[in-house]
């Protein structure tokens, strides 16, 4: 019965996700623009802005199918178990790597992350840590994006930028407009040898803000 | 099966035949220039053929499941294009409820009146009640930072991708024939021959074309535009039979619309200019987007509703 069940639960994600990725072609007709990096089945890093709640599933439906495939997002396991419907969505459609922020648990957020790695996965992650509410570009990254650099010295570190959910759907706002939604992906990054943190984590925060697209009004 | 139903198909064969031979002679040129130096004017043919070939499928199957059909079609192509055009305006948190209303109220609503052909209603909306209760619904959330600006940008792009686009399907409303069901060939009428004139507009303006009508904007040449009217006036009288114009007025049409519609690409190439943007979108494939293959027809279509109403509606 086990294996059956198994199955059956693979299927539905894929169904699932296969509609996730029409409503959100319907929704935003979200577009790639490769401008550092081509779109090919490498092993990478996409460090991503965080405004909204729709920022992962944007980037994870602009990926071709097979470097979607073998994407796994970073997120918030107390997002993402909160109740059986997001359980199944977050982990199996999404595929994603459920890390748990709070000091006491044991299972380190860096240790599932690296294992993920490990196994050949690419990630998505969001190195601001929380959502971004303020004027600003970005947040000041954490330092989980140094860390991976450090472990995984041969992955790319790709600066992803999402444009445009902000007027999709504002903080605040119910209705979502459908307008165009843009991801910039651009040239992988590394940790340089001898390179310290703060200073890898400001030249990722600059390469990251540089994507933003210059909208003339 | 009706004459109506004859006349589509005989007309999407003779478009299907039109672009086996445009295919056939893009690859002709294609075999002869040099595999080291491409020619991307070829090429820029091509896909243009290409996706023609996708959109005759689309319209003919629509126009074989009648007005309905018809209206579906242009009622998404109007929601893809106002989404290609207001993701390029000046907007603010202010306007959301706004642009929601454009897109999820006014949208629906004009194509609803189009649909049961309260020609009234689908004439007067967008220009006078949405052009004055949508500024109200953005001043009420106190925000003056560019007001005009946004409103406006906001008013332009309901009037092209909402209202001019709907004119396409309202066509068929016009009162022309006394069986109805002809009237749905006129807008085989225009989107053919504006359709069809820029692409041989296009075509001989790169090769012949010498003086250029706006050099800031765009490569368009009077040649160009002379030599892709003619034509659109040659193919309209040759359409004339699927029209109540007449031969002289289906020429007279024919030309009317196409060098409006050749204008309006102007219009459309100032703005992306201005915005600093080479197509609306990506969404179909080697053209841009949907603003990027309908700015003719959008430009053309309510001035042709207006001219065979005024002529041909008794």
């Amino acid at each position: 019965m086990k294996p059956i069940i198994a199955t059956l639960r693979r299927l539905a994600a894929g169904i699932v996700g296969q509609f996730l990725l029409l409503l959100v072609r319907f929704l935003t007709a979200v577009r790639a623009d490769w401008k550092g990096i081509e779109p090919i089945p490498r092993q990478r890093v996409y460090f991503a802005n965080h405004t909204s709640n729709g920022d992962m599933p944007m980037i994870w439906a602009s990926l071709p199918p097979a470097i979607r495939r073998n994407v796994r997002p970073v997120a918030a396991a107390d997002y993402w178990l909160k109740n059986k419907l997001r359980a199944f969505v977050g982990p199996e459609v999404f595929n994603c790597v459920l890390v748990d922020r709070r000091p006491e648990v044991k299972d380190k957020p860096m240790d599932k992350i690296v294992a993920a790695l490990k196994e050949g996965s690419s990630l998505i992650i969001f190195p601001e840590g929380n959502r971004n509410m303020t004027d600003d570009p970005l947040l000041p990254f954490k330092a989980g994006l140094y860390n991976m650099g450090l472990a995984m010295p041969d992955v790319d570190l790709v600066p992803t930028w999402v444009a445009n959910l902000n007027e999709i759907m504002p903080k605040g706002e119910v209705i979502p407009l459908p307008l165009i939604c843009t991801v910039t992906f651009g040239a992988p990054m590394h940790v340089q040898d001898g390179e310290s943190k703060d200073d890898f984590l400001r030249r990722a925060e600059q390469a990251l803000v540089a994507l933003k697209p210059v909208v003339r009004s | 099966m009706t004459d109506t139903t004859n006349d589509i198909l005989l007309l999407s064969f003779g478009a299907f035949a039109i672009l086996l031979g445009l295919t056939f002679l893009g690859e002709a040129l294609r075999s002869r220039q040099s595999i080291n130096n491409p020619n991307p004017v070829i090429d820029t043919y091509m896909t243009r053929v290409r996706s023609w070939w996708a959109m005759v499928a689309f319209i003919g199957i629509a126009m074989l499941l009648g007005k309905l059909g018809v209206t579906l079609l242009f009622a998404f192509a109007s929601f893809a294009a106002l989404r290609e055009f207001l993701t390029l305006t000046t907007k603010a948190r202010a306007d959301h409820m706004s642009l929601a209303l454009g897109f999820f109220v006014l949208l629906p609503l004009q194509y609803i009146f189009v649909a049961f052909e309260w020609s009234g209603l689908y004439s007067l909306m967008i220009p006078v009640y949405a052009f004055l209760m949508l500024p109200i619904v953005s001043a009420l959330r106190g925000n003056a930072d560019r007001f005009l600006i946004r409103v406006a940008e906001t008013q332009w792009g309901l009037m092209i991708a909402v209202y001019c686009v709907s004119h396409v399907p309202a066509l068929m409303n016009l009162d022309i024939y006394a069986n109805g069901d002809r009237s749905v060939l006129l807008v085989t009428f225009l989107v053919m021959v504006v359709q069809l004139g820029d692409l041989l507009e296009y075509f001989f303006g790169r090769r012949f074309g010498r003086t250029r009508i706006a050099p800031g904007l765009s490569p368009k040449t009077w040649e160009g535009v002379a030599f892709g009217v003619a034509s659109a006036m040659l193919i309209g009288a040759l359409l004339n039979w699927i029209t109540p114009f007449g031969v002289l007025g289906a020429m007279g049409m024919a030309g009317i619309a196409s060098l409006v519609g050749m204008f309006g690409n102007l219009v459309f190439a100032a703005i992306k200019r201005d915005r600093g943007v080479k197509d609306w979108s990506h969404l179909i494939p080697g053209q841009g987007g949907f603003v990027d293959q309908l700015d003719s027809v959008i430009f053309a279509a309510p001035i042709f509703y207006h001219l065979t109403r005024y002529f041909w509606v008794g």
